[in-house]
């Protein structure tokens, strides 16, 4: 076939219609956070003393670092999937969340006496934590490698770990409500862990499964 | 001589995007040159047939048009694309190659030239489910347009568009997994 014959049939196809990746994104976003709600209320959902622990500023910095990663890892992702879109400044982004986990980590080794560095980090809750987070997940993950699929990412190893960024993002925001280790210390190293899991896994999707 | 192409290029992806298919001819048309241009000036050793490279991009650059943010330039879009495409190519093929982001704007359009070889596009066509296939061929080769394609085969045109726009998708697919 001749590059200009190509050219007939994709002109003939000139009317078929697909919904703008920028639209496509926060329909999905908006299914990935419907899908990690109902999957976090169906099994561990909040812990009982909610309205309480919401008067602390421990707790409440774990949604701080994790909505922030989610918010950073969105940005990127949108941009990873367009082609030749700039990059540069949502990369320089995706350093807030871990940037917030030191400072939030070094404060709190200032506060809490040396004697409980180990109990803070080690918690109650790390196989809980660890499991849960990529259960959570694991559903909006797949939902991103979908629309990066949708779109068009030049690198999609790149694109496909974001994408485990952004669901491990959300799925940790969800966990955070329910986890009792309010500490930066279990956060710094219990949710990284898990979040890097995540991580990998997209991009092994974004590796095998994106392609275009 | 780049600034006029962006203005022009860019109003007429958005028109075609609008349905407006004579500026999509027009747009198809000069990115086929200026992608061919690019392409060929990065394939210095043999290897990659260069019109290859062109084929998918432009269909690459028609399944993915939904892609491109309006307001955004189109020519960065279009490379972007023309260069994941041959890397793409390279990979495929057992090779690596490094392509320099900031000699874009040297690339001159090229015209088709004819050439013997049978095309990597042929085989993804050959691949095709027959409906599909027969519906491909009859617009594109046979030049058809989508009412005799329609007539030939005894199907309404919306099946005809139908068939035309999956098989398109399924050859760009098969370019990206082979």
């Amino acid at each position: 076939m001749r590059t200009e014959d190509l050219i007939k049939a994709l002109d003939a196809d000139a009317s078929s219609k697909a919904m703008p990746l920028r639209s496509a994104w926060w329909l999905a976003a908006g299914a990935a956070i419907v899908i990690a709600a109902v999957v976090f209320m169906l099994t561990i959902g909040p812990r009982p003393d909610f309205m309480v622990a919401a008067h602390t500023m421990r707790f409440l910095s774990k949604f701080v670092f994790t909505i922030v990663l989610a918010i950073s890892a969105f940005a990127l992702i949108r941009a990873l999937s367009t082609p030749g879109a700039s990059t540069g400044r949502a990369m320089v982004g995706m350093l807030a969340a871990p940037l917030l986990v030191a400072v939030a980590v070094v404060l709190e080794l200032f506060m809490v006496p040396e004697a409980l560095w180990g109990t803070r980090m080690v918690g109650s809750n790390m196989m809980i934590c660890m499991s849960f987070i990529p259960l959570i997940g694991i559903g909006p993950l797949a939902v991103f490698l979908w629309m990066l699929r949708y779109g068009a990412p030049t690198r999609p190893v790149l694109a496909g770990a974001v994408a485990g960024l952004l669901a491990g993002g959300l799925a940790a925001t969800f966990y955070a409500a329910h986890c009792f280790d309010d500490s930066p210390l279990f956060v710094a190293t219990w949710y990284t862990i898990a979040i890097a899991a995540l991580a990998l896994l997209g991009a092994l999707g974004g590796r095998f499964f994106v392609r275009w | 001589m780049s600034g006029k192409d962006e203005a022009e290029l860019s109003r007429l992806l958005r028109a075609a995007i609008a349905g407006d298919e004579k500026a999509y001819a027009d747009f198809l048309h000069r990115i086929a040159a200026l992608v061919r241009g690019f392409v060929r000036r990065k394939i210095v050793q043999g290897g990659v047939d260069p019109e290859d490279v062109v084929q998918e991009t432009l269909l690459a650059i028609h399944v993915k048009r939904h892609t491109w943010r309006q307001e955004a330039p189109v020519l960065p879009w279009i490379y972007a694309i023309a260069r994941f495409k041959l890397i793409d190519a390279f990979r495929r093929r057992g090779r690596r190659i490094e392509i320099d982001v900031d000699d874009i704007a040297e690339t001159f359009a090229e015209p088709e030239t004819e050439t013997v070889s049978e095309r990597d596009i042929n085989r993804a066509l050959d691949g095709l489910p027959p409906a599909q296939r027969s519906v491909v061929s009859a617009v594109s080769v046979e030049g058809r347009s989508i009412g005799e394609t329609a007539t030939k085969f005894g199907i309404s045109e919306t099946a005809v568009r139908v068939s035309l726009h999956r098989g398109l998708a399924a050859i760009a697919r098969r370019f990206g997994r082979e």
